[in-house]
């Protein structure tokens, strides 16, 4: 048992100052609000261990066109809400009406979240790097363990790249787009969604080095 | 269907062998549905229930969204085959009912306004009833809203207190429930938020306020199984 795990309702601090994400306060108490593992850093946070993405400012996300407007696509990014692309947001200038010349339904695209008001309306932007994705595969994993995936500064991530020769691009809401050759990326794509299976257990890192060492061995 | 035996309690002891204050005996599993978003399958006696949430999500129909918070909708259904006689499939008055108690027994305790606009779907499935269905799939439910990662003040438990043969009993079962002369369920957020209180037959004052400390007592064992197959569940991921 690890006595870092919270579960909701558990007691957390008696500083309602501390109340950070995955808590909320009830008679200037801080209590646990979601399933997941206690971070007393600057603020006290639970640091969920399931849920759905909740899109937040500043996220950098892989994102589905599913409806093309006059002016502005909609797209889904593995959450609860839509999201919306402005044309102007697009990194090339398009007059409104020629949005269906760009991108397409079923389209995927790298995009960065500019906002989230109150009712959860969530916008994007892809000139901060974004890009249209038109070549390579998408997986999902759970954005709860997208940090494991990219590991303790980008350690995790960097082997898979280093070993695979893939293009790898981890985004926040759990979808991880890999593009190389067929069966390193088959291999990669293998590798990540251990990391989801295993995103608990100790030397993970390690684990995954050999997982990829073996995986081509036997391919020779 | 057996006669009404002749008496319930037996030298202190109940027909099953409890004694009065006792629970049946309780079995957790969470996560067994891979595409629902939560889940938990909970047994407790004779009972056997499966708990779903989904969520939360895109509101259908959306006349019946909110814009400041997510709605909380809430089935209770038995299958047709978990009572002795054929239950006739569908949603009927007391399934009703039950669906609307049990949804307002989480309604305060989920935080709806992490989610405005969605929806948070709960489906309960009744796969054999012994009496006390309502207070497991509360149970079963409130677990699988933590599995699905649902923000809520705390773990709603539920039980039932119960008077046969003159004698407050806790969680009764399917004899006790047909042939006793009082059953109440109640269900609870630690330490006393009390969120469902119904009540069947008849108490004295006394015998209700025993019968609610009873289950009360009831609830905080629920309470410590729950939070156990939680840990279960995610202690090992926790740890990293």
């Amino acid at each position: 048992m690890s006595k870092d795990l919270a579960i909701p309702g558990d007691l957390l601090s008696d500083d309602v100052r501390l109340a950070g994400e995955g808590t909320y306060i009830e008679d200037e108490k801080v209590y646990a609000s979601v399933c997941g593992v206690v971070d007393r850093g600057e603020k006290i946070r639970v640091a969920p261990l399931t849920g759905k993405y909740m899109p937040c400012s500043g996220d950098v996300v892989i994102g589905k066109i599913i409806d093309v407007r006059f002016s502005s696509w909609t797209v889904d990014i593995n959450s609860p809400y839509e999201a919306r692309l402005h044309i102007s947001e697009y990194p090339k200038r398009i007059n409104p009406g020629e949005a269906n010349q760009h991108l397409g339904i079923g389209e995927l695209i790298i995009a960065k979240v500019t906002g989230v008001d109150a009712a959860m309306r969530v916008d994007l932007t892809m000139r901060d790097g974004g890009k249209a994705i038109r070549s390579g595969r998408l997986i999902e994993i759970s954005h709860t363990k997208i940090p494991r995936a990219i590991g303790r500064g980008g350690s995790m991530i960097n082997l898979i790249k280093n070993e695979t020769n893939c293009d790898i691009f981890v985004s926040q809401n759990g979808r991880i787009w890999i593009n190389g050759r067929e069966d390193m990326v088959t291999l990669a794509a293998d590798a990540l969604l251990k990391i989801e299976q295993e995103a608990h257990m100790f030397g993970l890192t390690d684990t995954i080095r050999e997982f990829i060492e073996n995986a081509k061995r036997d391919r020779k | 269907m057996k006669g009404k035996p002749e008496k319930l309690i037996v030298k202190g002891k109940r027909l099953d062998g409890r004694k009065l204050d006792e629970l049946r005996p309780v079995k957790i599993e969470i996560g067994v549905l891979k595409r629902a978003d939560g889940s938990c399958y909970l047994e407790i006696g004779n009972n056997k229930v499966m708990a779903a949430v989904y969520g939360p999500r895109e509101v259908h129909p959306r006349h019946v969204q909110e814009a400041t918070r997510a709605i909380v909708r809430y089935r209770y259904n038995m299958a047709s085959f978990s009572v002795e006689d054929r239950k006739r499939p569908g949603p009927d008055r007391r399934s009703i009912e039950i669906s609307k108690v049990s949804r307002e027994s989480f309604e305060p305790m989920v935080i709806k306004e992490c989610f405005p606009k969605a929806a948070v779907d709960i489906f309960v499935e009744i796969l054999q009833a012994d009496a006390g269905t309502r207070t497991a799939g509360i149970n079963a439910a409130s677990l699988a809203l933590a599995d699905a990662g649902i923000p809520m003040r705390g773990l709603v438990s539920s039980c039932a207190a119960g008077k046969v043969d003159g004698q407050i009993i806790l969680d009764p079962m399917k004899e006790e429930d047909n042939y006793g002369e009082a059953d109440m369920p109640i269900a609870m957020v630690a330490p006393d938020n009390v969120t469902l209180l119904q009540m069947d037959g008849h108490f004295t004052k006394d015998e209700f306020k025993q019968a609610f400390e009873l289950a009360k007592k009831g609830c905080a064992q629920i309470y410590e199984m729950q939070r156990q197959a939680l840990i279960a569940k995610y202690g090992a991921e926790g740890k990293q």
